[in-house]
């Protein structure tokens, strides 16, 4: 049913185009730095932080949830990329399941994601954040898992994208509100009840708070709001609702 | 052997049928083109044939697999290259290449061999490590062509194959068809809207709002037609013209720098004409008929719409 061998190459075609197109690779790298060292560093000045976590340190692991995000809603519109361009029909007319091409797709979404939070990670040490090798590979498997969910769901929307027009759409009614419904700028706890019901809904609210278990280890004002076993619950139910789902719509299209 | 079967295939869109009970074979290895104007169908039979759509009823079997239960094993026994392109842009021609490998699960260093052999054999072997996007149309074109027959298929559909391109490269194109059916061997069906490209095919369907209306060889087509047209320039038309009618009883056309005239076998008619003309003949030409007359002959209508009417009648 599944070629591994179409998944690899799927995989390795999406990574060849990342790093060959430039102007993705500069803005990929730049939007977390902006946001982490200007907006950041701004607001640190602004918000008196009663306990051990500075405000700057406090967004880490939602800018790292971030730089998830638009990352595997970006891969997955290669999906409505591809179809514009022709080339998903070499792909559809080859002798391999459908499902092998969801799974192509999803994976190298997942991978690309998992790459550029890690590196993110990386600046944990200049904010004076104590992430060490096993922090860092617990927030490797928690990364992919996040990084799963939310492929798994643009693939599920790009499915019924038929043009790359509907694409700033999905960015500013579905993306970013799901940043900022996360929890990466300020506690969802601290949000008004009828907006906090969305947070409560919204996959990378729990994926961002799973990385605060390991990046903000304690008990504060700032820390993570959730026990760890719900946010593992619910990336991993939205993970494999969402596969499941792009899967079955796959199918059913052509 | 019949390598293509389709039965009585009918295709709707929205309760309209782009498809109407359309039956044919194509036997291994010859060459078939489907001729019709944009919107017959072509497209339509050509997506049913690769699976790439479903279809409402009749049967579709492409190299003795079902389209519709065998899909996979009809993907396998098939390379298809589409009317737009479908290469990415972004990796080179070998990456494109490798791509399509994989995907069709071939053994590493086989692919590796055939590879390098099609890159020759289309004449890209030198640009293989430069990106897709910096190829003109017809080096993209001859890529995609190559990546069709990478897996060695049965058979090679083309649709539209030459579409978009200049004259130029339209040619190019042409005679590396012609050049690959030699050596690779496979059938090729091909769809297009161009007479000269369906002429040099084995058998042609022609195809119009979604029926055959004519099936058969080149020739045989145009023999269906009855009559080749003669111009005739002589000393004097007027003259040669009331001599024609009254010794053959056909009546020339006066047309701009000489006569025209319809007959049934213009082979045995130049002769006959030689011999008991005596009006001097300073030249003399015969032109059979094209396909562009047979499909005219058969709808009333040209091909493309658009297009000057051609010169000459059958």
């Amino acid at each position: 049913m599944l070629s591994y061998k179409a998944i690899y190459v799927i995989t390795l075609r999406e990574f060849k185009r990342f790093f060959r197109q430039r102007g993705r690779l500069i803005v990929t790298a730049a939007r977390p730095l902006i946001w982490l060292f200007i907006v950041g560093s701004g607001f640190t000045r602004l918000i008196d932080t009663d306990d051990s976590v500075q405000y700057i340190q406090f967004i880490l692991p939602g800018i790292v949830g971030m730089t998830i995000l638009f990352s595997s809603v970006f891969s997955t519109i290669s999906v409505v990329w591809d179809r514009e361009f022709g080339f998903l029909r070499e792909m559809l007319v080859a002798p391999v399941s459908r499902v092998t091409i969801v799974f192509g797709k999803l994976l190298s979404g997942t991978a690309l994601s998992v790459v550029q939070g890690a590196a993110i990670l990386l600046v944990a040490p200049l904010l004076g954040l104590d992430v060490g090798i096993t922090e860092f590979l617990v927030m490797i498997v928690l990364m992919f898992l996040v990084a799963l969910a939310i492929t798994a769901m643009g693939l599920f929307i790009a499915s019924f994208l038929a043009s790359l027009e509907g694409f700033n759409v999905i960015m500013n009614f579905i993306v970013l509100p799901m940043f900022f419904l996360s929890g990466a700028l300020y506690p969802v706890g601290s949000l008004p009840p009828y907006i906090k019901v969305f947070a409560f809904i919204n996959p990378l609210c729990y994926g961002v708070d799973a990385f605060k278990h390991v990046i903000l280890p304690g008990q504060g004002r700032l820390t993570a709001e959730f026990p760890i076993w719900a946010d593992l619950a619910f990336v991993s139910i939205f993970a494999v609702a969402f596969t499941f789902a792009s899967a079955y719509v796959f199918e059913r299209r052509k | 052997m019949a390598i293509i079967k389709v039965e009585d295939l009918v295709k709707r869109y929205n309760g309209t049928e782009a498809v109407r009970g359309v039956s044919f074979e194509v036997m291994e290895g010859e060459t078939f083109s489907f001729l019709g104007p944009n919107g017959a169908g072509k497209t339509t039979t050509i997506n049913i044939l690769c699976t790439l759509l479903g279809f409402d009823s009749g049967t579709a079997m492409v190299n003795g697999y079902d389209c519709r239960r065998d899909a996979h094993k009809v993907r396998s026994s098939i390379g298809l290259v589409f009317q737009e392109v479908t290469l990415d842009n972004e990796l080179t021609a070998y990456e494109n290449l490798k791509f399509h490998c994989y995907m069709y699960n071939m053994e590493k260093r086989l692919s590796e061999e055939r590879i390098e052999e099609i890159l020759h054999v289309v004449g890209l072997f030198e640009r293989r490590d430069d990106l897709v996007k910096k190829f003109s149309g017809g080096m993209k074109r001859r890529l995609e062509i190559a990546r069709g027959l990478l897996h060695r298929p049965k058979v090679l559909f083309l649709d539209e194959p030459t579409l978009g391109l200049d004259p130029q490269t339209r040619s190019h194109v042409w005679e590396f068809i012609r050049k690959l059916k030699k050596s690779e061997g496979n059938t090729v069906f091909m769809t297009t809207h161009y007479m000269d490209e369906a002429e040099v095919s084995d058998r042609i369907a022609i195809i119009d709002r979604g029926q055959i209306i004519a099936f058969g060889s080149p020739d045989e087509l145009k023999r269906g037609l009855k009559g080749d047209t003669i111009y005739l320039k002589t000393a004097d038309d007027a003259k040669a013209s009331s001599e024609i009618e009254a010794k053959f009883g056909l009546k020339p056309k006066r047309i701009e720098g000489g006569l025209a005239l319809m007959v049934e076998s213009g082979e045995k008619f130049i002769p006959r004409l030689f011999e008991r003309l005596e009006t001097g003949i300073v030249s003399v030409n015969l032109k059979r008929p094209s396909l562009e007359d047979v499909f005219i002959n058969l709808t009333g209508r040209e091909i493309r719409e658009n297009q000057p009417a051609p010169r000459h009648r059958g």
